[in-house]
């Protein structure tokens, strides 16, 4: 089993299809959803994580490009600006996985590991210097 | 056994000098003695990176044809002061941009503003300039409408009236709402602390008598040769110390100037602080230079050494009870958890400790590269000043 975090935009012709569904249904992946959103222009965003054997996952990504969606394999809906970041670390207490914290503790860098972010975007509302900023 | 300032300024000129960063000198010193130090350290480099909102900048715009008096201007649609001479205009760091909502729908976010656009200026990107005039017979022009970037001004003079704060408030919310502050988001009952100091990194820590650091020091700015030009405004020399002299309150201030055309982007950030306003980060760096023992051992200040209040941001900061609820040092502070009423608090910093290390580091190689020449203040800050408060007196009756 392994595990894929994927980021989907769905135009407006494919937003009302039940495609995560199908995901779960047809293929036998556990889907955890971080974020979905519509936008008034009926354009659909999902970012979600799913588990599944190899052959399961491949197999989903070949019928998602049946439609007409862009797929984002690991490029999460939250995004952080390395070259924004003011290096403070107001982010650090807001955000509840610790994907953002200090990776050094002797030159106090901050850093970000997309692999922990649950996409709460508590920290775009956190950091004064607009290092984070979500897809959607 | 003493230097001075003619005989350091002589050994950067010839590549001799012997600069070290406040971090490096506290082992440095630790190793060697206080007296031998003292001998061989010349210059010890302290910096600080966080937000300054008493920043701003006066712009020269240079004249158009026909010529115009500008008498309100908007950059990016952000209002400039302009009842200076005809095409001056300053620009300050916590105007908002016109329209912005500002916290009509609490907490506001103040995506763009005064900081933004000096941000921009630094980075070379293209500005709008919309401005307005009552005309007059010398200047018929009444309106303008163009763009420009840094290099089309004839000045761009970075003036912060309120800089480098010597100590700082560290801030906690106990009230049972979630707070949006300068020092950032608190949240309630306590379960976040913020502070703001470079602490041992920071200048006026390290000179904490103010007995280099005065009128006419050659600064750092942003990457930028700057100098402090005053006492920056709130400088309240008598604030409470401790037996190192260090002060556990705001205390002193330095007023700074220098040339944004000369500066480095990463060091001139605009800042949105939600439910609060925006501001401008920037990085300071100030040489101190090591005229006999004594400087150098206040230089040697740690975290552990330097004191700092907690504030309740939610009443008593607002309602100015002067009540501390703790005193921390600067070592606890940066351990990223402390314990208050038994509670166990997260503490996060508004201050970037990397960047200040990384000033410190860039200051460093300009002086050991013979490009940074130390200047002798022309005059001290003052040592016994307290602060007024403003009382509300109405009309007599």
């Amino acid at each position: 089993m392994i595990t894929k975090k994927i980021y989907l935009y769905f135009p407006k012709s494919e937003t009302e299809k039940p495609i995560v569904y199908q995901l779960v249904k047809q293929f036998d992946l556990i889907v955890n959803i971080f974020r979905a959103k519509v936008t008034s222009e009926e354009e659909g965003y999902l970012s979600l994580e799913v588990t599944g054997t190899q052959e399961n996952i491949d197999r989903a990504f070949g019928f998602l490009g049946t439609f007409d969606v862009d797929i984002h394999a690991g490029n999460k809906g939250m995004l952080w600006d390395a070259g924004r970041c003011g290096q403070c670390g107001a982010c650090v207490v807001h955000c509840p996985t610790g994907a953002l914290s200090i990776i050094d503790r002797a030159t106090r860098t901050i850093g970000f590991c997309e692999e922990n972010c649950i996409e709460c975007l508590a920290c775009v509302a956190a950091c004064p210097f607009g290092a984070c900023s979500s897809n959607f | 056994m003493t230097k001075t300032y003619a005989e350091i300024n002589e050994k950067i000129a010839s590549g001799k000098a012997v600069v070290l960063t406040a971090e490096e000198v506290i082992d440095y010193v630790d190793k060697r003695g206080l007296e031998a130090a003292a001998q061989e350290v010349d210059v010890v480099t302290t910096a600080t990176f966080g937000p300054m909102c008493s920043s701003g900048c006066f712009l020269n715009f240079g004249h158009s044809t026909p010529k115009m008096r500008i008498s309100e201007a908007w950059i990016n649609d952000v209002m400039a002061y302009c009842g200076i001479a005809a095409v001056d205009v300053y620009m300050g760091a916590t105007q908002l941009r016109h329209n912005d909502p500002a916290n009509m729908y609490h907490p506001g976010e103040f995506r763009y503003g005064g900081g933004h656009v000096i941000e921009d200026l630094v980075a070379g990107k293209k500005l709008q300039l919309f401005g307005l005039s009552y005309g007059t017979d010398d200047y018929p022009r009444r309106e303008i409408r163009t763009l420009f970037d840094i290099h089309d001004l004839n000045q761009a003079i970075m003036v912060n009236p309120r800089n480098c704060y010597q100590n700082y408030n560290v801030a906690v919310n106990c009230s049972d709402k979630r707070i949006y502050t300068y020092l950032g988001i608190l949240r309630a009952k306590m379960r976040n602390m913020t502070y703001c100091s470079a602490g041992q990194l920071s200048p006026l820590l390290n000179d904490p008598l103010y007995e280099t650091i005065g009128v006419g020091t050659a600064i750092w700015l942003a990457g930028a040769r700057g100098i402090v030009y005053s006492q920056g405004t709130q400088h309240c020399s008598l604030a409470e110390r401790g037996d190192n002299d260090v002060p556990v309150e705001g205390a002193g201030t330095l007023a700074l100037t220098g040339n944004m055309k000369e500066m480095l982007p990463e060091f001139v950030r605009g800042t949105s602080f939600k439910g609060y306003g925006v501001s401008l980060a920037l990085g300071v760096g100030i040489p101190i230079p090591i005229l006999n023992p004594e400087i150098l051992r206040r230089a040697t200040v740690r975290d552990r050494d330097i004191q700092a209040c907690v504030i309740d941001y939610s009443t008593d900061y607002p309602q100015k009870t002067g009540k501390v609820l703790a005193r921390y040092n600067y070592e606890q502070l940066r351990s990223g958890e402390v314990e208050l009423n038994g509670k166990k608090i997260p503490v996060t910093s508004l201050s970037s400790y990397n960047k200040a290390l990384k000033i410190c580091n860039l200051l460093k190689a300009e002086i050991e590269a013979g490009r940074f020449l130390l200047a002798e203040p022309s005059q001290r800050l003052p040592l016994n000043q307290g602060m007024q408060s403003l009382n509300i007196t109405g009309p007599a009756r």
